[in-house]
């Protein structure tokens, strides 16, 4: 089952995705991106349907990629995370998208942020939070470790943690995670955690 | 799966001699899973309106938009704020208007009518007003409330002993529904003063 988590640390945001791609009992490749870049300084992590999950993001990516180009300035975290929560709400009573997200971003006036938005539209700015049978796992190792004004070593050591814990505890663990991170430097791909890698292709 | 229940909630409301008190639990679930403890279920439509919505948290926060632009071009029209009484039926009749689709929510309406007089009143979610002169209640602790509301109550209290009441009745309450509590929040309005104030309860 699909794995997704972040925190806010000290001037960051982090996330995480497990990248398996599963119809049913088949893992079709396991190095699915779930993270998108949305613009240079926000992240989000979907977790749900594939089908909607593709075409949500994609659909909030180029709708915040066009506001900065009618207004030449960027939306911030804030206005991003409700607008991505009016686009759920409005679809939920008509034709619901089955996608969760977590949106982390950095702001230069705000510093990072990271919001909760589950598939009925429900908005929550958060420190920490996570998605699917791994939060189980990941919220109390988070619980337990996290403090505010961690450091970039100090959280991908409590990301570690949690991806550890997931792997060991979960029945269905995915084997393979992408972390990304998010800062004054902008949104990019920190690091992937690979237990299984896919078979190279053969050359033509 | 109740849909009421889903995220867990808990308000209340009282009014006391020449002010009045709204509070409400901190907790936002998914179902058994605790998501955060710092979430706002009472909002300020003016300074001396006050409205709490329990319920299914992405339709209370829908909710709330609509009823925050629709007082904003009341008061753009009438150049004044609402009175609670008109605010409680506008609330209504926005709830009836999805009478065969509702918002799964339940508000607590308090506020300070002409002379300052205090005016609280519930509704169900389809919008059938209930007036009370003592104190309403509404979330998955209602029923808990509703005794300890009762047996706490007394007329013409003031600020300071209403407080004191509002917040025993809503954390003995909360404290016996697992969906709700970790916390709460209350707000006392007097004619001159909104005194916001945080309660620590059991965290669990």
């Amino acid at each position: 089952m699909e794995c997704v988590f972040g925190l806010v640390g000290n001037d960051f945001a982090v996330v995480v995705a497990d990248t398996s791609a599963v119809h049913s009992i088949l893992v079709h490749k396991s190095n699915e991106d779930k993270i998108m870049i949305l613009d240079s300084h926000k992240l989000i992590a979907a977790s749900g349907e594939p089908g909607d999950r593709v075409q949500f993001t994609e659909y909030i990516q180029k709708n915040v990629a066009l506001y900065q180009f009618r207004n030449g300035i960027p939306l911030t975290t804030a206005a991003a995370a409700n607008f991505t929560r009016g686009e759920l709400a409005t679809a939920l009573r008509k034709n619901p998208y089955s996608v969760n997200i977590l949106l982390a971003g950095y702001d230069k006036e705000t510093g990072p942020s990271l919001y909760y938005i589950d598939y009925i539209a429900t908005l929550h700015k958060v420190d920490k939070g996570a998605f699917g049978y791994g939060s189980y796992f990941s919220l109390s190792m988070m619980d337990r470790h996290y403090h505010s004004g961690m450091t970039v070593e100090e959280a991908i050591d409590l990301v570690d943690k949690c991806i550890m814990e997931i792997r060991s505890r979960l029945v269905v663990a995915p084997p393979n995670f992408v972390i990304k991170i998010v800062d004054k430097d902008g949104a990019r791909e920190y690091a992937w955690r690979e237990s299984v890698k896919d078979a190279a292709v053969a050359s033509a | 799966m109740q849909i009421f229940e889903y995220n867990g909630s808990a308000l209340v409301a009282m009014v006391g001699k020449n002010c009045f008190a709204i509070a409400s639990d901190r907790r936002l679930g998914v179902q058994l899973q605790t998501i955060a403890t710092d979430f706002q279920r009472i909002s300020k439509i003016h300074d001396r309106l006050f409205l709490g919505l329990s319920g299914l948290a992405t339709d209370a926060q829908t909710l709330y938009q609509r009823l925050v632009f629709r007082h904003k071009l009341y008061q753009l029209r009438e150049e004044r704020d609402m009175k609670p009484e008109t605010f409680a039926n506008l609330v209504s009749a926005i709830l009836y208007e999805k009478r065969f689709g509702p918002y799964f929510c339940q508000p607590v309406i308090a506020g300070l009518g002409d002379e300052d007089k205090p005016f609280i009143c519930t509704m169900d979610s389809i919008g059938a007003k209930e007036l009370a002169k003592d104190f309403v209640v509404a979330g998955t602790a209602s029923e808990s409330l509703y005794g300890a509301c009762e047996s706490m109550f007394k007329e013409d209290m003031e600020p300071e002993e209403l407080f004191e009441t509002v917040s025993q009745a809503l954390l003995s309450s909360v404290d016996r529904d697992c969906l709700s509590g970790w916390g709460g929040h209350v707000y006392v309005v007097t004619p001159t003063e909104v005194k916001e104030r945080i309660l620590k309860g059991r965290m669990d």
